[in-house]
């Protein structure tokens, strides 16, 4: 009986301290972040934050890109889901906003909020109500090698118009340099080319009209037109070989190995070359270089005007209150700063740019704050859906099995079906 | 064989329940109890992981749903029709069939080869027989990681041997020509030792007597090969094709790290299809019509094949 009711006292203590410890606040954090580096500033940041907040733990959790898209629905109806989760805004913004799986925190942010540049805050909001926060800004352009441009004697300023891309590409074979390296197999990295050639063609007026079905939507002459240049780049052959092979982070570490002259990519790619480059050392400040996607002749697409990425953080439903709290504090005009100073991303919070430090991140972030038209991924713009068809066409343009024609037309077929 | 089975004593009760009174009464009972004992739990298990499931599929394919919320878009059978137009759909189902030929036509008659020489008792054929049955055991994943380099066009092994011959080297994965010949051979690989080791254990259990009295009868060995040992390894052999058939149509983690499917779709099999295309595309009705019509062809197969091939067993 002793025994017994010693057990009862030692279950009862056992449960009391359950209850104290579950007293805490624990935020679960998903990110998809391969950068180790910058990883690692996170992480100090949340240490500094639980250090200042007792009772508050910040958990990270990881998961790879293409694994967190695909998992995501699930994730976000799970009991267990994360509270803080990564975006790219756009189309599947909407469908999680529709489907109620987020938290509305426009009371929780404001007066906060001001310290944000406007446009990244607003694509994080739909109807006046804000669903997220931005973090960082991105360009699409061509990042080079300066050694290996130099080799086939092409010089990169003067590449201003797509015709003058395509006689360096034209420069760079005969002189035995693998001109551009892209990871084929992950599909997206091939849709810049179609997506910004749109963007060049006709500009924000052109896809506004497609979404709105005008102009033959996606299946106009607009986005027939972006097949067939993007072609005329395909059959020069200018990729590496067995690109259709590689998947992005492989391609990444081929431009950082310093085996082909440029790379269409994500303005971080300038880091991220280094950590995935074979000898983790990668291609130095001096030896890359980057410049603007080319404009095309009688193009109706400003030269200022940008191809990116906006990405951010949302919150789902029925998170604790120290998730957008901790966000806040995340999302500092001090930890944007550092990170701007590590070079990491361009910021998003006002007076942060004063921290890049170099020319590179410098020239992205003036090009971000001169363009009027900032285009989204379309693969994200458009919804998880009709995105991937703009991914598979671009992918199959550049294998050569599916004309431009047929491309154009099979994006309009799947925004017309819909989900 | 018959008088085996009655000797066994679990199937002496079931056996025994026509006979007289004095038996029947506690033969009934004991089998009510394994029933009411045993049945529940496997029923209600069945039913919650596959029955529900399977109904959910079906429910979900009629409705345009992107997995958020519940189902509200009725669109009757529209994704079975959007899943038909699909030229991906096709060339999955041809490659689902590609498979099944190799498996049939390759994996079988190597693992069958393999096993007759492997079966006997020599020094080192159980070595041998560890060796050949490994890549079974290897997980998928990681197969299918191993092969993505060894396959690689730069530093892979393939390169090296085709450089080693003074030819540049293909990218057989990034070829919409060679990216699932490059798969089939590694589902030979991977698979044929299972097949082997089920030919081996059928081999063991085989009656020497009856191939000793065809050897004395005057048989050769291609004879006796010919007429005794592969008739006796049928039921063997219907259980093995039936594996290999089903097991391709449920190919997936093979396929997701050498390829994804890719390129333009030219390596997806139905299942790694039903992933790209529904799953990854938010496509929840849609995916399960894929679903709906791969558990069809999955079922359609097995009992049509349960009947025709395997009554006996």
């Amino acid at each position: 009986m002793r025994l017994l009711s010693k057990l009862g006292l030692a279950a009862t203590a056992w449960l009391l301290a359950l209850g104290a410890a579950s007293a805490d606040t624990t935020v679960k954090w998903l990110h998809i972040e391969v950068n180790p580096a910058q990883v690692k500033i996170w992480e100090e940041v949340a240490r500094a934050y639980e250090a200042s907040h007792p009772g508050v733990k910040i958990e990270m959790q990881f998961l790879e890109n293409e694994a967190y898209k695909a998992k995501l629905p699930t994730i976000l109806q799970s009991k267990d889901r994360p509270n803080i989760i990564y975006s790219w805004a756009g189309g599947v913004l909407k469908a999680q906003v529709e489907a109620g799986v987020l938290d509305d925190i426009t009371d929780q942010i404001k007066g906060y909020s001001d310290t944000i540049t406007p446009a990244a805050l607003a694509a994080f909001a739909r109807d006046g109500r804000n669903y997220g926060l931005p973090i960082a800004l991105s360009q699409v352009g061509f990042v080079y090698n300066k050694e290996l441009m130099a080799k086939a004697n092409v010089d990169p300023a003067a590449i201003k118009t797509w015709d003058d891309l395509l006689a360096a590409v034209k420069a760079l074979k005969a002189a035995g340099v693998t001109p551009i390296v892209v990871g084929g197999a992950d599909k997206w990295p091939l849709h810049f080319y179609w997506t910004h050639l749109a963007v060049r063609i006709g500009g924000k007026p052109a896809f506004d009209a497609a979404l709105r079905g005008e102009n033959g939507g996606f299946a106009g002459e607009t986005f027939q037109k972006s097949g067939e240049l993007f072609k005329q780049l395909v059959d020069l052959q200018p990729f590496q070989n067995g690109f259709l092979g590689f998947k992005n982070p492989q391609a990444v570490g081929y431009f950082g190995d310093g085996k082909a002259a440029m790379t269409l990519a994500i303005s971080s790619v300038y880091n991220l070359q280094r950590a995935l480059a074979a000898d983790k050392v990668g291609l130095s400040e001096d030896k890359i270089g980057w410049f603007d996607f080319p404009v095309v002749a009688g193009g109706k697409g400003a030269p200022t005007d940008t191809l990116g990425g906006i990405t951010g953080w949302l919150v789902t439903k029925g998170s604790p209150k120290e998730a957008v709290d901790f966000l806040k504090y995340f999302i500092s005009k001090d930890v944007q700063t550092r990170l701007a100073s590590g070079n990491f991303i361009v910021p998003v919070v006002k007076g942060a740019e004063a921290g890049l430090n170099n020319a590179f991140m410098k020239r992205i972030a003036d090009n971000l704050s001169k363009s009027n038209y900032h285009q989204n991924f379309y693969d994200q713009s458009l919804g998880p859906s009709v995105g991937r068809v703009v991914n598979d066409v671009s992918a199959e343009i550049a294998g050569g099995s599916m004309n431009p024609q047929d491309a154009a037309k099979a994006i309009e077929a799947a925004w017309k079906q819909g989900n | 064989m018959a008088r085996r089975i009655a000797s066994s004593p679990s199937l002496d009760l079931v056996e025994a329940a026509p006979a007289p009174v004095v038996v029947r009464g506690p033969a009934w009972d004991g089998r009510y109890t394994v029933l009411i004992l045993f049945l529940p739990p496997a029923l209600l298990l069945f039913t919650v992981f596959v029955v529900v499931p399977i109904g959910e599929a079906a429910w979900y394919s009629a409705f345009s749903w992107n997995g958020f919320g519940k189902p509200t878009n009725w669109i009757g059978l529209d994704n079975y029709r959007f899943v038909l137009e699909t030229r991906a759909f096709w060339l999955a189902l041809r490659n689902n069939g590609l498979i099944i030929a190799v498996s049939l036509l390759v994996q079988l008659p190597l693992a069958l080869t393999l096993a007759l020489m492997l079966a006997e008792r020599f020094r080192g054929a159980v070595a041998l027989r560890m060796l050949f049955f490994m890549p079974y055991i290897l997980a998928e994943i990681a197969t299918g990681l191993i092969f993505s380099f060894v396959y690689d066009g730069d530093y892979g092994l393939v390169a090296s041997i085709w450089r080693f011959f003074g030819a540049e080297a293909p990218h057989l994965l990034a070829s919409t020509d060679t990216a699932m010949l490059a798969i089939l051979i590694v589902i030979v690989w991977k698979y044929f030792g299972f097949h082997m080791m089920l030919f081996i254990a059928a081999l063991q259990g085989l009656d020497k007597n009856l191939v000793e009295a065809a050897r004395i009868d005057g048989a050769t060995r291609g004879q006796v090969l010919r007429h005794v040992v592969i008739p006796l390894l049928y039921p063997t052999i219907r259980l093995s094709v039936f594996f290999a058939i089903i097991g391709s149509l449920q190919l997936f983690d093979l396929v997701m790290p050498l390829t994804r499917g890719g390129p333009a779709d030219s390596s997806n099999t139905l299942v790694s299809f039903l992933y790209n295309n529904g799953i990854s595309r938010m496509r929840v009705g849609y995916g399960s019509a894929v679903g709906v019509i791969l558990f069809t062809i999955c079922v359609t197969f097995a009992f049509t094949y349960k009947r025709w091939f395997m009554r006996d067993e």
